[in-house]
């Protein structure tokens, strides 16, 4: 941490003592500029902030009714010099932080793939990302490796360095998949699909949770983030083909039942098109009912909203 | 209605005996204080036999003072329910540590902080903001009355009826558990199948309605109804705030009405606006909801920094530094607060760009807010400061206020807002705004305009414990969970698994304690200055050296306002006219001109209360027969012509002479 990070930091220090202080304390190097950019700007406000909060009180103070040799004037009401000060420090204050703000909009966008594993560390040409396909049940996460072929619920775990990339989707209500060690939050939703690119620096285990609410066991929808070495990383996708079970379409509907504290599930191999299938809500349903064709339909001849059950040959 | 709904009552819908919540201890023993409470006032009535005088005075009257003080009184009984929602919450989340459940569980706690936030936003602020301007904005522009007296009538019962009806669903059925806002798919039929959903959408329908025409209302009356000489640029800054929020909610609020309509017609009837399945997007609800919800947060914070430019110049007994630049201020702020929706669901997914421009409009805001801080502090400077309660809320306020600028632009900014959202850090800047910003200001306004409604002014020593009990409970209630948000703590979270977090809920509590400190402190308040009353008298009708033309009347304010309409010669009119020596006319007195009081508010507010009602429930027959009777009882009020009367002349110089009386005693 830079030092003058630390001094933005002190008043915090004082009550963060004692806590676990995850969003200022991170694992993965999206996290930690997403917190570089916090302090940065809490700095920059501080500018404005701290003599304001001074002159109140010493204004409080000094002008106070009694105290009768301080100057009265109830007249003066304007003066251009202090009217530019008024106006010019808030402009210039959110002119230099708008850059900084379309700027990391970007290179943090959830979207932009990874392209540094820390400061001055690019990521090394040729390297693949690891691909999580995420679906948000009622109240569980599945996380799909396509790659791998292995399926887990309430559980995740990367290698330490290497670019990830959550696909998301949901099956019912919407969330958000949160891991606050190794980056921000993107929303998983239903029908939709959604990325988040991130990358975890240091071998530990991590919360991860829902950071939308969802309903009834929303509360209870949290898990392990495992960040594993690659050789770990290795091992345990291995354990997890060993822990055998299939996840198909049926058993992705009986996840789909809802249900509060679900235990961690692993699954050994995974139907290929059950993610797909799920962003387009129609696991274990006929094809003509999944929405691409709904939608495809109401692009031809606008009459699948009205009549779904048209066969997929119409 | 939902085609698999089963054993539909023909009589009564759904609507059975299981809907009353037996089973519930705490609902029960809410419900017979409630009812007890009840009890109580119809008994206090009828000793006094103050029937017929409650319906003539008040709940007929069109009298805009009136009609603003029965939003206060509303505002603050709905705060007290409110504010149990926020210390069931409190206790709920100061326990659930270490695997243990707390004692809510969590279809009872959604519950909870939904209610929170509807009735907080929507029967607590907006009734505040709604009443002071309504007491308020004709007595500053020199008017006597608003500009359409009747619709200021139904609009209040329409409010109440609205409050009425979600209060309801706390004995009768239940809470919608999709928080405020009531974002599908989770607020839609599939998930949320019970009556819980459709309660608050009917009640935000009709709470909405009612601002839609209480903001046509004062537009109007702020357009139309100024004193001669009143140009837009010699209105008062609360006035103008007044301006800018009901041109806001004349704008936005149609939003929520349409964002509910399409909501209610996929619940009712089984179309698929926001479903999920048959081309249904939940997103085009969320984008609806969130046009009207950041103007909304502006038309709850406007009027507060109206307030403060009042008290500032007021207590500083200085004119207002910068008046033109708080004018550019106000309006700036009114006009961005429509380009920065977006800011709330930064998460959704959209494009960098798109963030970032909604982002940087976001922080954009900063500037005449900033703008408007510098200008407060520069009336303070070479002003001569009383510390009466309303500038000491004022000055509280500014160091709350400061705090919540600054989390506020934290949260503008999209990369930020990646690791802030839906975290507690959200949830405490915005409470850091709605009361040390909004709630302040309210109870400061009931403070200093307290003499002129009732003729006596409150009793300082309750009111300064309230101030500092709001202040250090805030402090103490927030710093926490701003931590907790730095921490990583998501909002709406019913119970934890990190035990490291238990001592910053349980301070948060505490805070929470010596809040409710405060607001008992107001209430005594309230009551010794009522025992006290003729001691506090308000003799002069300008108590506090005042700068505006309500200051120039008596207290409390006769019928009229205005025995005569003054003319305005230059911003703080009251203050110009102390300065050039303003005599009061003590004759010459004329009959004045006023509208009449009308029961159609209230009937019309019932029959829609029982029409909403009976919908939730689907009884469709009552339904039927409630709707066809308020459609006659509205077209019947069209055919009265016989609207208004005149305050006879003897009436008018009786009431004038009293108060050259009363001013002559006074030396």
């Amino acid at each position: 941490m830079k030092l003058h990070h630390f001094y933005a930091l002190l008043p915090l220090a004082a009550i963060l003592a004692g806590c676990n202080a995850v969003e200022l304390n991170p694992s993965g190097d999206v996290a930690v500029q997403e917190r570089d950019l916090i302090l940065y700007a809490t700095e920059l406000m501080l500018i404005v902030i701290l003599p304001v909060a001074f002159l109140t009180t010493l204004f409080a103070w000094h002008y106070r009714h009694d105290n009768k040799s301080a100057r009265y004037e109830p007249e003066w009401h304007h003066s251009t010099p202090l009217e530019v000060v008024v106006w010019g420090i808030p402009i210039i204050i959110i002119a230099v932080m708008s850059v900084t703000t379309w700027k990391t909009a970007h290179t943090l966008d959830p979207y932009a793939p990874i392209t540094r594993l820390g400061p001055d560390q690019p990521v090394p040409p040729g390297t693949k990302p690891l691909v999580i396909q995420v679906v948000a049940l009622d109240w569980k996460w599945l996380f799909i490796y396509p790659e791998q072929g292995i399926a887990t619920v309430n559980e995740v775990a990367a290698p330490i360095n290497q670019p990830i990339e959550f696909r998301l989707t949901a099956d019912r209500t919407q969330n958000s998949l949160n891991i606050p060690a190794i980056a921000g939050q993107v929303y998983a939703m239903p029908t939709m699909e959604t990325e988040l690119h991130a990358v975890v620096n240091k071998v530990g285990e991590y919360r991860g949770k829902s950071s939308r609410f969802s309903g009834t066991g929303f509360s209870e929808m949290h898990f392990w983030f495992h960040g594993l070495s690659t050789e770990d990383f290795g091992k345990w996708v291995a354990q997890v083909k060993t822990a055998g079970g299939t996840l198909d379409t049926a058993t992705y509907q009986q996840l789909q039942v809802q249900s509060v504290s679900e235990p961690v599930h692993r699954y050994g191999s995974v139907d290929p098109q059950l993610y797909k299938l799920a962003v387009d809500q129609c696991v274990g349903k006929p094809g003509n009912l999944c929405l691409s064709t709904i939608r495809a339909n109401d692009f031809k001849k606008g009459n699948g909203l009205c009549r779904p059950n048209v066969s997929a040959s119409n | 209605m939902s085609p698999d709904t089963p054993h539909l009552d023909p009589i009564f819908g759904r609507l059975t005996l299981d809907a009353i919540p037996f089973q519930e201890p705490i609902l029960l023993g809410t419900f017979a204080v409630v009812v007890l409470l009840g009890i109580v006032v119809v008994g206090v009535v009828a000793y006094f036999n103050a029937w017929g005088y409650l319906w003539r005075e008040w709940i007929t009257s069109v009298d805009h003072k009136k009609i603003g003080i029965m939003y206060i009184i509303l505002a603050i009984v709905m705060l007290v329910r409110g504010l149990a929602d926020a210390v069931m919450m409190r206790l709920q989340q100061a326990m659930a540590f270490n695997g243990a459940d707390g004692y809510l569980p969590a279809h009872h706690y959604d519950q909870i902080f939904t209610a929170h936030g509807t009735i907080m936003i929507f029967f607590v602020a907006t009734p505040l903001i709604v009443g002071v301007m309504n007491f308020v904005v004709p007595l500053q522009i020199g008017a006597r009355d608003v500009a359409f007296p009747f619709l200021n009538n139904i609009g209040f019962w329409l409010t109440t009826m609205a409050a009425m009806l979600v209060n309801l669903s706390l004995f009768v059925g239940e809470f919608s558990q999709a928080g405020w806002v009531g974002e599908p798919p989770l607020s839609g039929l599939a998930d949320l199948p019970g009556v819980g959903v459709d309660y608050y959408l009917w009640a935000l329908q009709i709470s909405g309605v009612a601002t839609i025409i209480g903001g046509i209302n004062l537009l109007a009356t702020i357009m139309r109804m100024r004193a001669p000489g009143m140009t837009f640029m010699r209105m008062s800054i609360f006035t103008w705030s007044s301006l800018c929020v009901n041109a806001l909610i004349v704008l936005s609020f149609p939003f929520l009405t349409i964002a509910v309509s399409l909501l209610t017609l996929d619940r009712l009837i089984g179309t698929h606006f926001f479903t999920l399945d048959a081309g249904g997007n939940p997103m085009a609800y969320v984008n609806l909801v969130w046009v009207w919800g950041h103007p909304e947060v502006y038309i709850l914070v406007l009027p507060a920094l109206g307030l403060y430019s009042e008290f500032v110049a007021t207590f500083c007994s200085k004119r207002l530094f910068g008046y033109n630049s708080m004018v550019v201020a106000l309006v700036s702020i009114c006009v961005i607060g429509f380009i920065v929706w977006v800011h709330h669901f930064f998460t959704m997914g959209s494009g960098a760009s798109v963030n970032a421009f909604f982002g940087i409009a976001t922080a954009c805001v900063a500037i005449p807010t900033g703008v408007k801080v510098y200008n407060w502090l520069f009336t303070m400077y070479r002003g001569r400061i009383r510390f009466e309660v309303p500038m000491m809320w004022t000055i509280s306020f500014m160091f709350v206020f400061l705090l919540g600028g600054l989390t506020g632009v934290l949260n503008s900014i999209p990369a930020a807002d990646y690791v802030l959202h839906n975290g507690m850090m959200v949830v405490a800047h915005f409470h850091n705004v709605a009361i040390g910003a909004i709630t302040f200001a309210m109870l400061a306004a009931i403070d200093y305009w307290f003499p002129k409604a009732f003729g006596f002014r409150l009793e300082p020593f309750w009111g300064k414990v309230a101030v500092w009990s709001w202040t250090i409970g805030f402090f103490v209630a927030w710093m926490p969970i701003y931590v907790a948000g730095f921490v990583g703590v998501t909002r709406r979270t019913r119970v934890f698994d990190d035990p490291s977090l238990q001592p910053l809920y349980i301070i948060a509590a505490i805070g929470t304690a010596i809040i409710l400190v405060g607001v008992v402190a107001f209430l005594i308040q309230i009551y010794v200055s009522i025992v006290n009353r003729k001691a506090l008298r308000d003799v002069t009708g300008d108590p506090w050296g005042g700068r505006t033309l309500e200051w120039s009347i008596a207290s409390p304010a006769p019928d009229y306002n205005f025995a005569f309409t003054p003319v305005v010669h230059d911003v703080d009119a009251w203050a110009d006219m102390k300065a050039r020596g303003y005599k009061r006319p003590t004759e010459g007195f004329k009959a004045i001109h006023m509208p009449k009081n009308t029961a159609t508010g209230i009937i019309a507010s019932i029959l829609v209360f029982i029409f909403a009602f009976a919908v939730i429930w689907y009884m469709w027959w009552v339904a039927a027969i409630s709707f066809l009777l308020l459609l006659g009882v509205l077209i019947g009020h069209t055919f009265i012509y016989d609207r208004s009367f005149h305050i006879p002349e003897d009436v008018v110089t009786r009431t004038e002479n009293e108060r050259t009386r009363l001013l002559a005693q006074q030396g």
